[in-house]
């Protein structure tokens, strides 16, 4: 009896410093320290609408069902497994945006997934990704998102199952799968190659729709860029590494006409979400669309999961 | 005889359609592969590859307006899958939206048949060309 009795005291001494634990590791300072922001030059404009179109910050951001891009009042339904994100309003409106903000929110936001408020963002929001850029570029960014107007009015909640719904969670999840540095330079490849990875890696997200995920949302990283379900559901995404049946034998520069015009190298057009990222690309200067494909041609040939067969007739 | 001349022609035409009827998926698909075959001439001569000629031009916008006039016909209800098409089920729950845009294309696309010259050509299919992201944003899904 007296046995029992410590045994259970133990177990449940046991489980509170286990949460302790996941409590203290998933504190978001913890997981996911703010970057060294230092001092910064006075924001460059150019920049930063450079790196809004290769992030393609509209896509999700912009208000739907009206035709002005910059208009950033969010409310976009983003489906996935755990239930449905609603992309926040990030106009510069004070009550409703982003507009109360300095740049040490903007950055933590971006760069560590961490709000004002000191809570997790979900990785519906791919600072994944958007982690490699620095804080000057996120800054020249935060600056050009400031130029645009106020939209008034906030997005719908998201609506998610338990315990997805509890933010501390992310923090676990963070724990396993995010890394929080910005993007380093590898000094034995060419400065074109490094702009190339920098884009795909960084603003431009690529990985985040043309990998496959895991069961708990996050990309499999054996298989990068190798394709896999949509994640929202809907269709397809091709794998976009070298293998002889994804971009293996397409060249740079076909590969630069797509980011520049949707047109494959078959003159088939590229639809679905990715004619958004291309109206992005698009804008970008043709020696970015040049960097970013020789990045990927020197990707390797990694073959992806099996793509379903296409549906019987019914 | 003539009777005879005239029922068999009937009849063949009747065969034709349900032919063309039968297999509505093979006929969208190769409909879009001439528009794809087109592009990949418009996209010569817009670059300045192949030389601008007016008979080109023309032909280019010929094969689109056709294709646009015929695809709408070709998504009856028992169309939704089979084959290797990349119809999405938005062509059925909009069909409105999906005429408008092959509409819009069609007007589009007749203005490159008009350009005098190189310039005027780009032009035109830069223009005609944006509906093909757009449409197939909405309207297709690759499996
Ligand atoms: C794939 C869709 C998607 C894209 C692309 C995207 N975001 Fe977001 N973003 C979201 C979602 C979803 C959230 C909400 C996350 C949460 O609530 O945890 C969010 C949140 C944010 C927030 C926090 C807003 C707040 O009120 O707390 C900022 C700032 C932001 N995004 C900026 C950007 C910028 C800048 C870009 C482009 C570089 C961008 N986002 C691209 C989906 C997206
Ligand atoms: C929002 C999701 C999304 C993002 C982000 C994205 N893609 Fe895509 N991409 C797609 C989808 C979906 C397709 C298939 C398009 C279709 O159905 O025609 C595609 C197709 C492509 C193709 C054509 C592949 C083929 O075999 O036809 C290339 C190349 C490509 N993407 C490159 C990129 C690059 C480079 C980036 C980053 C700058 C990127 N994508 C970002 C969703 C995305
Ligand atoms: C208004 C809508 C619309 C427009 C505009 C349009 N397409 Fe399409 N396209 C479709 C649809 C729908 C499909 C899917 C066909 C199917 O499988 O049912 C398709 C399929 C295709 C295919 C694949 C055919 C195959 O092999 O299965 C190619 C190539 C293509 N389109 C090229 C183009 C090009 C190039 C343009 C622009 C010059 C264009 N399309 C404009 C609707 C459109």
């Amino acid at each position: 009896m007296l046995r029992l009795r410590r045994l259970l005291v133990t177990l449940v001494l046991l489980a509170a410093v286990a949460f302790g634990g996941f409590y203290v590791l998933t504190d978001p300072r913890i997981v996911s320290p703010s970057p060294e922001i230092g001092t910064l030059p006075a924001p460059d404009l150019e920049n930063g609408k450079l790196l809004f179109a290769a992030g393609g910050c509209a896509s999700c951001h912009a208000t739907p069902n009206q035709d002005d891009k910059l208009r950033l009042g969010g409310g976009l339904a983003l489906g996935s497994p755990f239930g449905t994100f609603h992309a926040p309003n990030i106009s510069p409106h004070t009550r409703d945006g982003i507009g109360n903000w300095g740049v040490k929110d903007f950055v933590d936001a971006m760069a560590a997934g961490v709000s004002p408020a000191g809570q997790h963002y979900y990785p519906a929001f791919p600072y994944t990704s958007y982690r490699l850029m620095p804080p000057k570029a996120l800054a020249d960014l935060f600056a050009y998102i400031r130029t645009l107007s106020p939209v008034e009015g906030r997005a719908a909640d998201h609506v998610l199952a338990f315990p997805f719904n509890i933010r501390r969670v992310v923090g676990g999840w963070k724990l396993l799968f995010f890394e929080g540095a910005s993007f380093k330079p590898d000094p034995t490849k060419s400065e074109e190659w490094n702009r190339g990875a920098y884009l795909v890696n960084g603003p431009g997200h690529c990985a985040e729709c043309h990998s496959d995920r895991n069961a708990l949302g996050a990309i499999v990283q054996a298989t990068r860029l190798a394709g896999g379900p949509d994640p929202e559901g809907r269709g397809w995404v091709p794998n976009i590494t070298q293998a002889p049946d994804a971009l293996g034998k397409w060249s740079k520069e076909e590969i630069a006409e797509l980011l520049k015009t949707g047109f494959t190298p078959s003159f088939d057009s590229v639809g679905g979400t990715m004619a958004a990222v291309v109206r992005n690309t698009a804008q970008l200067p043709e020696a970015d669309r040049l960097a970013m494909a020789e990045y990927l041609k020197s990707l390797p040939a990694v073959q992806g999961p099996a793509r379903p067969a296409a549906r019987a007739a019914n | 005889m003539i009777r005879t001349i005239a029922v068999a022609a009937v009849l063949g035409l009747g065969i034709t359609a349900v032919l063309a009827q039968s297999d509505p998926i093979t006929e969208r698909r190769n409909t879009m592969k001439a528009v794809g075959a087109g592009s990949r001439d418009g996209a010569a001569i817009a670059k300045g590859e192949a030389p601008f000629e007016a008979a080109k031009a023309q032909a280019i916008a010929k094969a689109y307006v056709d294709a646009a006039k015929k695809m709408p016909g070709l998504y009856p209800d028992s169309s939704k899958t089979g084959g290797e098409t990349t119809a999405a089920p938005k062509i059925w729950e909009d069909q409105a939206g999906f005429k408008a845009a092959f509409a819009k294309f069609e007007t589009d696309a007749a203005a490159i048949g008009t350009a005098a010259d190189v310039a005027g050509f780009r032009t035109a299919f830069g223009n005609a060309t944006k509906n093909c992201g757009s449409c197939h944003e909405v309207y297709r899904i690759k499996k």
